[in-house]
């Protein structure tokens, strides 16, 4: 499947300064190590040690954070979209 | 001047320039302003606080932003109020309520606001945008008309009605989206990166806007005559605030201002409907899952808190506690801060009240304790909760004989008169 991978500022100069990239995938992760195969560095950002999602980062698929639906295991369709968003903001 | 010497992450102490950063670029953990204390201890004392403005800009040293005239509509300086009529009935001792409905658009968040956008200015921006449940949508529409800035403002579109129309009249961009407090905030994180030239205060220049509510822990250990209190109990949304107040109070003794190390214990506040560090808190875990809000106190309305690690942290360092309550308790709180204080809080603040009142009664908050409640929003922005259980005692007609019949007050008077 093709989706479309939003990057914030913080990523944005890993991937050569564009805001969005396409992706294949099956899954927020395979989405995710996808777009760490197509530029070097963006999993040791978002992924801890342990190799979940950072806790300071949030992932949305089409606009649903991936913690209320399977986590990085969330099957993805093709020409959805993951955000990948700080989650430090608001309040 | 300002003794801002940098920002450093919190989580992995990578060091940045004091700029309109908010999250690490490496771990995305949060940035925070550091200080040269020494520096600001050398200059601050009570003195030059008191000969100070009546505004939290008092405490300049203390805030990331010195500016001779900072945008400020008269923030701070609020009343600390000794409850005792309320403390009577909780059981409690030596009470007071941080009366912080009294800011110019009637809730903290002036504060924060009032620092943020002087930060903004000072970096250029000429843009103030924010995600909001309300309060800070009045207040960032209010400081940028005052400011001369464009403003641009997301709420979610359920608010309560005065929420919307103490932002719209103030002629900026008021947008309502529609979906939760958390898909606004989702949003207006995204936008940030689309448009790096806005002010988000609570996005881009939330490192700067957090530091604002230190000022409720100056301003109550000032009150107190420069003692600090032993408890105090803090609504939880983001968790900033209450996280920002503990800081607040170390920051004083950092510097000087209190002389002795305080052992503050820090109790949280959050709604039945949307308790996610209470629901941490209570099973002891350090994950805070987020969830989708159901409550009436749509300023706490907040699924996935920013900074609820560091408020459980905080909370749990401190040896305070974090509870919830339900919608009815919230109410219930409301009319309980009204009709013995003499003080109309909106619905957070009946958080804070009826979570005063449960801790009071669990004996978490104890009678030997001078404790610090939090009221931080004014009720008239949520008149809607109260409206079905608010009214007229009496509806008569204009006559002594149906006012006779109608009100008879000889019960609640002790003794005739």
């Amino acid at each position: 499947m093709t989706v479309t991978i939003r990057i914030p500022t913080q990523l944005r100069t890993l991937t050569g300064g564009a805001g969005e990239v396409e992706v294949e995938g099956s899954t927020v992760g395979e989405a995710l190590k996808a777009l760490d195969a197509a530029h070097a560095g963006v999993a040791e950002r978002l992924f801890d040690a342990d190799g979940g999602i950072r806790r300071f980062v949030n992932v949305f698929l089409a606009d649903e954070d991936v913690r209320f639906l399977q986590g990085i295991d969330t099957p993805v369709t093709a020409g959805q979209t993951l955000s990948i968003v700080p989650a430090v903001a608001g309040g | 001047m300002d003794f801002v010497t940098g920002l450093r992450c919190r989580e992995c102490s990578r060091t940045y320039p004091a700029e309109a950063l908010h999250v690490c670029d490496f771990c995305f953990g949060p940035l925070e302003v550091a200080y040269d204390y020494e520096a600001i201890a050398r200059v601050i004392s009570p003195e030059t606080i008191a000969a100070g403005p009546q505004t939290i800009w008092r405490y300049a040293p203390l805030l990331p932003v010195a500016d001779a005239a900072p945008i400020d509509l008269g923030t701070g300086c609020t009343p600390l109020v000794r409850a005792d009529r309320l403390a009577a009935e909780l059981g409690l001792g030596e009470l007071w309520i941080k009366n912080d409905t009294a800011n110019p658009t009637g809730s903290f968040k002036d504060r924060v606001v009032s620092v943020a956008l002087t930060k903004a200015r000072q970096l250029g921006f000429k843009v103030a945008a924010c995600a909001s449940t309300g309060n800070l949508a009045n207040s960032v529409a209010a400081h940028a008309a005052r400011a001369g800035m464009t403003s641009v403002v997301f709420i979610p579109h359920d608010l309560e009605t005065a929420k919307i129309v103490t932002t719209a009249v103030y002629g900026g961009h008021l947008v309502a989206v529609e979906g939760t407090y958390d898909d606004v905030n989702r949003l207006c994180a995204e936008l940030t990166s689309e448009h790096p030239s806005w002010a988000f205060v609570n996005v881009n220049v939330r490192t700067y806007y957090a530091e604002g509510s230190k000022t409720l822990a100056f301003e109550v250990a000032e009150q107190l005559g420069w003692q600090a209190p032993d408890h105090v109990v803090v609504p939880i949304a983001s968790g900033s605030q209450l996280t920002k107040i503990r800081k607040g109070f170390a920051e004083l003794h950092t510097v000087g201002l209190l002389k002795e190390e305080p052992h503050v214990r820090v109790s949280g506040a959050q709604a039945a409907g949307c308790s996610p560090v209470a629901t941490a808190f209570a099973e002891g875990t350090d994950a805070i899952r987020p969830v989708k809000p159901n409550t009436v106190a749509k300023s706490l309305a907040i699924g996935n808190p920013a900074d609820g690690w560091y408020a459980l942290q905080a909370i749990r360092e401190s040896g305070g506690s974090c509870e919830s309550v339900t919608d009815e308790e919230i109410i219930a709180g409301i009319k309980l801060l009204a009709r013995t204080e003499g003080i109309f809080a909106e619905t957070a603040g009946g958080v804070t009240i009826a979570t005063l009142a449960k801790l009071a009664a669990q004996g978490v908050v104890r009678s030997d304790e001078r404790v610090v409640a939090y009221v931080t929003g004014h009720g008239l922005k949520t008149v809607e909760a109260l409206a079905p259980t608010s009214g007229p005692t009496a509806t008569i007609a204009p006559t002594l004989e149906a006012f006779a019949a109608a009100v008879d007050i000889t019960t609640e008077l002790g003794s005739p008169r």
